[in-house]
């Protein structure tokens, strides 16, 4: 029988097998950043180990950095001891650092990809479950904890309990304001925020193929909210050229015989998964969540939903429960859901064409009165590409704020935070009580739903822009 | 690691689902560098709620969490396991669980045992009908054990023989030293490197 293409990139790295036991993988790339990692090297120096790889490990500093001032010294003097206690580890252990300030920095999902250490066929870890982000590339790519961050430095393996196959099929083109955000929020909201748990999901079909790398990265960082262990979309001729000519991608001959090895990485005809959706992209629309998980979602042209719809009791309970945290009403148009704040950014939406997207939507705009719009580019490389396109200008002239880069207010580590009761339209991933500030209330959406948000000063679509006519009520 | 084999202590129901790691633990915790002093920071937003089930006298010294499905959702922190553990729970007692957490848990000795949803319930009546009564969490004979229920679980031999012997992951891998070489000599020189060996 054919394998699937998550099977052949396991079986590729399992270095062993045994009857009952967990296979044991070889680990490609570790990706390390402040938050995950001290107390995975504390453990390295009491059993007195080493990193067994250095030259396949690398480090950054994104959840704690500040998106301003960031010459000054790091006020919080917990996260100043965090980012330091980071630059020791990798200076005791010979890891490689982009700190803060380095032009290498930003958001380690961001960076693996940029540099060309993402390739397709590897396995990827990291301390961090928005790792799925890289199997857009056809890598297999899993978010880890701290025992297993351990583990892989001290080992460069990590025995990996057998998974399920998913496909996610998504047939038919995606309708022109419908992006890759909207449809894996589609995906959540249909399969559940468990729905993917065992899961390596991959995505595929005609709407997949036709999305550009960065789109394929929003994707397969948000499997993590369905619940999967990983995401993959297949590598082609778009995976290709977005890799060659990078720092780290291979030259010369070495290329050839990468590409001919990467596209042998499909999933065969006669393989089988052990679950299969199907998707119409036709059908989609630009789609928010209206609720606590990224699963509570709808488009945006529908309402709040009635808890009592849903006949599970547990999703009742939870609805209702998440409809209470998000001061939301029932049958309320979620048109109608006025913001506080507007947050483009992170793992999810922090890539340049993010950036792109949603300045087109604000260029001879302005941000509505009485909302704040932070832009927080994934990566210094990122920030300084946007500067060279001008759209730091096309946002603060907006009246947008234009930040550093780093994680920022999807996570709210550094002072990027939502205040009590405040209402943030987000690019970032997850909308949980309180994730971008205690008391705070988070909509998941597009960088282009984000931006015509920021003008309209409720949930709202580009769509929605030719008549803004009237202030945005409170 | 520490060995897990029984467990009998008093249960607290915790009636919600998708309880995610940024609701077990908040972001702002993590900036610590220690594997210790998280008890404060568990379920911190819902403990601000005096109703709140942790904050109720009867479940005062409760060691067996009995939650919802999908336990342990989103972020990868292992912070969150060290936190259950650091404010005195032995077991985790839920429907689903998130991949992550449990992988963490396990590695950690934190027990997560998975019961139809049915016994859930029915271990949440119980416990809200008499919180002193004692639930045993048997991982040798695999089963759960409270006033009127016995219900038997399932967790892989492997994991399930670490935990009983409380065993260190990495000394085991590293038995296998000769084969980490033997795969490493075999790797395609087109992989990528951060930096020279």
């Amino acid at each position: 029988m054919g394998r699937t293409l998550a099977e052949k990139v396991w079986d590729d790295h399992v270095v062993r097998r045994a009857e009952g036991e967990p296979d044991l993988l070889f680990i490609d790339l570790h990706l390390l950043h402040e938050v995950t990692s001290p107390q995975a090297f504390d453990g390295l120096r009491k059993a007195g180990r080493t990193v067994r790889r250095t030259d396949l490990t690398i480090a950054t500093e994104d959840h704690n950095t500040p998106t301003l001032d960031i010459d000054k010294p790091i006020a919080d003097p917990v996260s100043r001891t965090q980012l330091e206690t980071l630059r020791k580890n990798c200076a005791d252990f010979g890891v490689r650092l982009h700190p803060l300030g380095d032009v290498e920095q930003g958001v380690v999902h961001v960076v693996g990809p940029q540099l060309g250490l993402t390739q397709p066929g590897t396995t990827v870890v990291c301390g961090d479950s928005h790792t799925s982000t890289h199997g857009a590339f056809g890598a297999l790519a899993f978010g880890i904890g701290t025992s297993q961050v351990e583990h892989v430095l001290a080992t460069q393996t990590l025995p990996m309990a057998p998974f399920k196959t998913m496909a996610v099929t998504v047939n038919g083109e995606l309708p022109e304001d419908v992006t890759a955000k909207d449809l894996i929020l589609a995906v959540i909201a249909r399969i559940g925020t468990g729905g993917g748990q065992g899961y390596v999901i991959e995505y595929r079909g005609e709407a997949i193929e036709k999305l550009s790398m960065e789109a394929r990265m929003t994707i397969c960082n948000m499997s993590i909210e369905a619940g999967a262990r990983a995401g993959m979309i297949a590598p082609d001729e778009t995976t290709f050229a977005y890799v060659q000519g990078r720092e780290h991608a291979p030259r010369g001959a070495e290329w050839d015989e990468a590409v001919a090895y990467w596209k042998t990485l499909r999933t065969d005809e006669d393989a089988v998964f052990d679950h299969e959706v199907v998707i119409d992209a036709t059908e989609l629309a630009p789609f928010v969540t209206w609720g606590t998980n990224p699963g509570q979602g709808a488009p945006l042209s529908a309402t709040v939903p009635e808890p009592a719809s849903f006949a599970d009791e547990s999703r009742r309970l939870a609805a209702e429960q998440a409809l209470e945290y998000m001061g939301l009403r029932p049958g309320q148009p979620l048109r109608e859901v006025g913001v506080d704040t507007v947050f483009v950014g992170s793992c999810t939406n922090g890539r340049i064409e993010d950036l792109r997207s949603a300045a087109a939507v604000l260029d001879g705009r302005t941000v509505a009165e009485g909302v704040r719009m932070l832009v927080v580019p994934g990566s210094v490389r990122v920030a300084l590409q946007a500067v060279e396109e001008g759209l730091d200008k096309v946002f603060t002239a907006a009246g947008a704020e234009w930040r550093h880069a780093g994680c920022s207010m999807c996570l709210g580590m550094n002072p990027d935070q939502l205040s009590p009761g405040e209402r943030a339209a987000s690019t970032s991933n997850r909308n949980f009580e309180g994730r971008q500030g205690k008391g705070g209330r988070t909509h998941l959406v597009s960088p282009q739903v984000a931006a015509a948000t920021a003008v309209v000063g409720r949930l709202a679509s580009p769509a929605d822009l030719s008549d803004v006519t009237e202030p945005a009520a409170v | 690691m520490e060995a897990f084999t029984t467990h009998t202590g008093r249960a607290v129901p915790l009636r919600r689902s998708n309880v995610d790691t940024d609701q077990i633990i908040p972001a702002h915790w993590l900036k610590k560098v220690t594997r210790d002093g998280f008890e404060d920071g568990l379920f911190e937003a819902w403990r601000k709620d005096p109703d709140f089930v942790l904050n109720q006298s009867a479940y005062k010294g409760a060691t067996v969490l009995v939650a919802g499905p999908d336990f342990g959702t989103g972020s990868s922190r292992e912070h969150a396991v060290w936190a259950l553990q650091n404010y005195g729970f032995k077991a985790v007692i839920s429907s689903r669980f998130a991949d992550i957490f449990r992988g963490n848990s396990l590695k950690n000795g934190l027990l997560t045992v998975l019961l139809p949803q049915e016994t859930v319930d029915a271990l949440w009546k119980l416990t809200e009908a008499d919180p002193t009564t004692p639930v045993t969490v048997d991982l040798v004979e695999r089963k759960v054990v409270a006033a009127g229920i016995e219900a038997e679980f399932e967790l892989d031999e492997n994991a399930r023989w670490r935990l009983l012997e409380g065993l260190d992951d990495i000394s085991l891998t590293l038995k296998n030293e000769d084969a980490i070489v033997a795969y490493e000599a075999s790797r395609a020189s087109f992989k990528p490197r951060t930096q020279a060996a």
